[in-house]
């Protein structure tokens, strides 16, 4: 197991140095090949690692591989920890980056396009690009196999990196340099709580190793810690929060979910790799690693399913009024994982990694389907310049169908069993806050199904708004593109039904996540199988809320095209319609506050404090008092170096003399 | 076969001797035999310096590799060396980064080449004295004759404004240092010694700890530097060539730091603990103040000069944390180890990042005789390898994990909780800052669109350039990703300095 685990780690971090490093030898050739097979290697050893631990029953693995260092007696190791929970995460991650590996083949083939003439950056784009994506497989799976907070976090900030570098690839843009900045530091806010959070976990157990940390939590549940005087908060309640503001970088939560949109700038397979199936649900995934922590303070868990609610519902919104396909998609992320965050607040841990899992695929493919009609388009995204694409492409038509029914939760796609597990959990909640979180996770319902397809009638169905060239060049994309997203439908409808029995309402992660008897919603929710669900499915709000959402987005979008542009123009949606335009005005006030007020006061404390009052008041002031007193002695100075340091050799040893003498 | 030869002495000696011979061969306009004479020197005096890590013993916190020779018996001042845990690892980086520096300004200096990798020996050899040092006196003299070879580094080979520069660099740090030969002096007479573990085991006045204690600190925390007698560092940065910028960051500051642990902390920890306040204010003041500043900089080694000194905040902070984890939690140090090693961690990777730092900007200020931000933008198209190593370099500065700019930070926020949640939550706010400004001039500088016909025309980086960014990328990345070989060196002496400073020295009527 230890040499599996090794192995997986390390084929694609293999490829992606022998890419990096080797690009213009190997050629596009060599490091597509060696960067997929790294992948590829991966992903078969995850599927086996899934298979002896989740279905053989074998026992969890957990080792370390080396000590990084040692400090007091602390021991800060590099190690995996291989459960169910990480079984599944790894074989989502690796199958996903096969997937997109293989697509890239087809979307990168001609990024030479995409770079300035004579630019060195734009010589061997391609090869970087395999090896940026195999890096970050690297990264995740050192993330999602970590066995120590430690490890965790240099995960967390080598996905960062990788993302920083991705999104910044066309580094030729100044909207893509501006984005991945933005992204980075907005993760570094998170990051900053994170490892706060990390340092009290550190100070409270003595130690950085999950399963020690885990073991201890019942024995420390009650200390508390004073924040500031006479204020006395539960460690566990500090922990999970300081540690959430970490998952809220992540996992673009509100307000730290800005930097998500603007990712859109990087190429479209790191869309769908890193900012919708994977990277994005990293702080899904830690909380629900943390569940025993999250367990002992209801504080945190309120704070956790508020903040889901918020970004779940506010953020759909958004995905109502943009033209970019990749925006919708994004923003769509965006209220799905507020769906997860929610589960997590409500304990219903197991329905939100199930609803990751699923969403990772059918996302996946809503974007990489979205970049196949990008590549038809020639690179345009703007929906107001597509429709009718079915009849020209039948494969990527189908597949984005099927991402759409599986993200609206349609009886019976994978997405349905999910979602409606989250739905049904937070009903039986008692969580302060759930009350309001029911009504978020319904509305959005509504609202998913009403963007999901607005977009899709936008694209695929009704008038060819593209101009005459792009029509007649417009057909299905290359095999490399559509053969990823035909295995990306097939999870996305299939995976669903088998697996929710045991993942979500079973034993399957009773190793791997903790809830307290108190708060098991999902014990409650009364699954009997998975037809019962898709038949009780039927009968339910959110089916309806769904249904609804779809016919208003048909009606507006197929029937009645000239009534969105009216309904806008209406007094009080036009309001709504501004808000909603500018973001609830995150950006601007982030930009005039953070941005503008950082440079203020950097330029303040430069201006006045180094360069007035140090320098010009205390040096330059007493410089000038021994300036008078030197013009004097002007005549002693010769103008050699040398003998201003002899004199001042000479007057050292003068001081030294009087003080020995004296 | 090297434990009998006076090992600290050949290092200390090699660099100086060697660089005395070089300014005789010197007289040619090319300089290329001073040049490879050099090169040998620094090679030579690196290769005599790796013993001293093999040979080292890790368990004993006790001075190793010691040399006694008397010297001025009337005033019983003795040529004595020895290096501990902390002050071998500061040795090898000293004579690490001297080869770099050799090797970097190969091409570059044109007017006298070979005086200029003169000053460099010179300057090497007193630095790894000032290290070495176990006698108060000796450790003056090479403390002081150190800053001429600087003084003049800056003084021929610096810019336009290096006359101010150098008189303000010098004034500052000598000014300082008037104040610790006082305290030195009167250590001198209250001992009847010079030896610095004789400070270390006397007893000494209330009053007079906080006085020894002030006089150190002007002259140390000029060195390191701390706010608020930190403005002659970007000067003296952006006046120094590039090999003058590399070494003050990388080795001078940590002289300052290491000032505090061998002489403020051991000889005077009853007024270190009164006035730890201080230094703890202090050293935030230097991470978030100057983080601010540094942040609207618009020359690149300016901005550089600011973040070394923000960075260097975590030293001192790791350094006086002790008492106030003792505080917290009923008078166990158990955590302030963990505090001063992520301080001595930090020294050190800050000399690797904050060294090639300064060189990427030597390597773009070479082509286009500016260190604007504003006069570059879309470097990355012109010099792919070059933006390469510069992201890295970069990203070890915003200390990314992994690399080595991460361990010490992490170290010193980890053992500052301990203390106090605020100070833990004030010092990590560089995770913000620090990415902030060094990844806002990354985007002006490397990327974007080709700003003008000077970008356009740069050429990437030579094997020669090459080689120097491509074996610190390895020492930062190596440091980054295992750095257990070098807490294992320190931690004995560490675990025994916080076990010394843990016991009051006040005289026991006092008590």
């Amino acid at each position: 197991m230890q040499t599996i685990t090794l192995l997986i780690v390390l084929a694609p971090l293999l490829g992606a140095l022998i890419a990096g490093l080797f690009g213009g030898t190997i050629g596009r050739g060599g490091a597509h090949t060696v960067t997929t097979v790294g992948v590829a290697i991966a992903f078969v050893l995850s599927a086996l690692v899934f298979k002896q631990i989740a279905i053989d029953g074998a026992e969890s693995f957990n080792h370390s591989v080396y000590i990084w260092l040692v400090s007091e007696g602390i021991r800060f190791e590099v190690g995996f920890l291989v459960d169910e929970l990480t079984a599944m995460m790894m074989v989502v991650v690796t199958f996903v980056s096969l997937m997109v590996h293989i697509y890239t083949i087809g979307y990168m083939a001609h990024d030479e396009e995409n770079w300035p003439e004579g630019s060195g950056a734009g010589i061997n784009s391609y090869q970087r690009f395999f090896s940026y994506i195999s890096l970050f497989t690297f990264s995740m799976l050192m993330l999602v196999m970590a066995n120590n907070f430690m490890q965790l976090f240099f995960g967390w900030e080598a996905v960062g990196l990788v993302s920083y570098l991705l999104i910044g690839f066309w580094s030729v843009r100044e909207t893509a340099v501006f984005a991945n900045l933005k992204a980075f530091l907005v993760n570094r806010v998170g990051d900053f709580g994170f490892l706060l959070g990390i340092a009290a976990v550190l100070m409270h157990f003595n130690t950085l190793d999950y399963a020690s940390v885990f073991n201890a939590v019942e024995l420390q549940k009650d200390v508390t810690i004073s924040i500031w005087p006479g204020s006395e908060w539960n460690i566990m309640t500090v922990i999970a929060i300081l540690l959430f503001i970490g998952a809220m970088g992540k996992s673009a939560q509100v307000p730290l979910h800005v930097w998500l949109p603007d990712s859109m700038e990087g190429p479209t397979p790191i869309s769908a790799l890193i900012h919708a199936a994977t990277m994005v649900t990293a702080g899904i995934f830690m909380v629900a690693r943390m569940s025993p922590i999250y367990e002992l303070s209801e504080v945190a868990l309120a704070v956790v399913l508020t903040i889901g609610a918020i970004t779940a519902l506010f953020m759909g919104f958004l995905g109502l009024v943009q033209h970019d396909i990749k925006r919708v998609v994004a923003y769509s992320t965006l209220s799905q994982l507020g769906y997860m965050t929610v589960a997590l607040g409500a304990s219903a841990y197991a329905a939100g990694v199930f609803h990751l899992m699923t969403h990772a695929f059918f996302k996946a493919l809503l974007f990489l389907a979205a970049g196949s009609v990008i590549i038809a388009m020639h690179h345009k995204q703007d929906m107001r310049e597509m429709g009718g694409l079915r009849k020209y492409m039948p494969i990527t038509w189908l597949t984005s169908l099927i991402g759409s029914l599986a993200l609206i939760g349609a009886p019976g796609f994978s997405g349905f069993f999910s979602k409606d597990s989250i739905i049904e959990a937070v009903h039986h909640s008692t969580i302060p806050g759930s009350g309001f979180a029911y009504f978020a996770v319904l509305a959005g319902v509504f609202i998913t199904a009403l963007y999901s397809f607005r977009m899709y009638f936008l694209v695929f169905h009704g008038k060819e708004r593209m101009d005459e060239h792009t029509r007649s060049h417009l057909h299905e994309t290359p095999w490399v593109v559509t053969v990823p997203l035909i295995l990306l439908a097939i999870p996305s409808i299939f995976i669903g039904g088998p697996y929710v029995g045991s993942m979500v309402f079973g034993d399957f992660f009773s190793e791997a996540i903790t809830v307290a008897p108190a708060h098991d919603v999902l014990s409650q929710v009364g699954f009997t199988s998975a037809m019962g669900m898709i038949g009780h499915g039927f009968l339910t709000a959110p089916f309806w809320l769904a249904a609804s959402g779809v016919f208003v987005a048909w009606f507006l979008y197929m029937r009645r095209t000239d009534l969105p542009a009216k309904i806008v123009a209406l007094p009080v949606v036009k309001q709504i319609h501004w808000v909603l335009v500018n973001k609830y005005g995150f950006d601007d006030f982030n930009q005039a506050v953070f941005g503008g007020g950082s440079r203020n006061l950097g330029t303040g404390l430069w201006k006045v404090g180094d360069v007035a009052l140090i320098d010009g008041l205390l040096v330059n002031g007493s410089a000038r008092l021994v300036g008078m007193v030197s013009a004097v002695a002007r005549h002693l100075q010769s103008g050699y170096l040398y003998h201003y340091a002899f004199a001042m050799i000479l007057g050292l040893l003068a001081l030294f003399g009087l003080f020995v003498v004296g | 076969m090297f434990a009998d030869l006076p090992l600290l002495s050949l290092v200390i000696w090699t660099p100086i001797i060697g660089g005395l011979l070089v300014m005789l061969t010197g007289s040619g306009r090319s300089g290329l035999e001073a040049k490879v004479l050099a090169l040998l020197v620094s090679l030579l005096t690196f290769v005599l310096s790796i013993p001293l890590y093999t040979g080292f013993d890790t368990a004993t916190y006790q001075m190793q590799f010691t040399e006694f020779v008397p010297w001025i018996e009337a005033f019983s001042i003795n040529y004595s060396l020895g290096v501990d845990g902390i002050s071998m690892p500061l040795i090898l980086l000293t004579t690490f980064m001297t080869v770099l520096v050799v090797i970097a300004g190969w091409e570059v200096i044109k007017n006298r080449p070979a005086q200029y990798m003169a000053a460099f020996l010179i300057m090497e050899g007193l630095m790894i004295g000032v290290f070495a040092a176990l006698d108060a006196m000796l450790f003056y003299v090479f403390w002081e004759a150190m800053l001429i070879p600087m003084f003049i580094v800056i003084g021929i080979w610096g810019g336009d404004r290096r006359v101010y520069a150098t008189l303000k660099f010098f004034l500052y740090t000598f000014l300082g240092s008037v104040f610790m030969l006082i305290a030195l002096l009167w250590l001198y007479f209250h001992t009847d010694s010079f030896a610095i573990l004789d400070f270390h085991a006397v007893s000494i006045p209330a009053t007079a700890q906080i006085w020894i204690f002030l006089a150190f600190l002007i002259a140390f925390a000029v060195k390191v530097p701390m706010w608020p007698v930190h403005t002659w560092l970007p000067d003296a940065h952006v006046q120094a060539p590039t090999g003058g910028s590399v070494i003050l960051a990388a080795i001078m500051l940590k002289l300052g730091a290491y000032g505090f642990l061998r002489f403020s902390l051991p000889i005077v920890p009853d007024a270190s603990h009164t006035l730890d306040w201080l230094m703890i204010g202090l050293s935030l003041i230097a991470v978030v103040y100057i983080g601010f500043v540094a942040l609207v900089q618009q020359d690149m080694k300016k901005l550089i000069a600011y973040s070394s000194i923000s960075h260097m905040g975590f030293v001192t902070l790791g350094f006086f944390i002790a008492w106030r984890i003792a505080e917290a939690n009923e008078g166990s140090f158990t955590g302030a180890t963990m505090g001063i090693e992520g301080g001595v961690v930090q020294m050190i990777a800050h000399g690797f990042v904050s060294g090639a730092m300064f060189l990427c900007v030597g390597v773009m200020y070479d082509r286009l005789h500016s260190r604007e931000i504003n006069d570059y933008g879309g470097v990355v198209h012109r010099m792919p390898k070059f933006a390469g190593f510069m992201v890295l370099f970069a990203m070890a500065n915003a200390g990314l994990p992994g690399t080595a700019g991460f361990v010490g930070e992490f170290m010193v926020i980890l053992s500052a909780f301990k203390a106090n949640f605020w100070i833990a939550f004030v010092a990590a706010t560089t995770l913000i800052l620090g990415a902030a400004y060094t990844l806002w001039m990354v985007k002006r500088v490397i990327y974007g669109e080709v700003r003008n016909k000077k970008v356009a025309a740069l050429q990437d980086i030579n094997g020669r350039e090459f080689l120097f960014l491509a074996i610190l990328a390895v020492m930062v990345l190596g440091v980054g990703l295992w750095p257990a070989p070098l807490l294992e060196v320190m931690d004995a002496t560490v675990q025994h300095l916080v076990a010394h400073i843990g016991v009051s020295k006040l005289p026991a009527t006092a008590l």
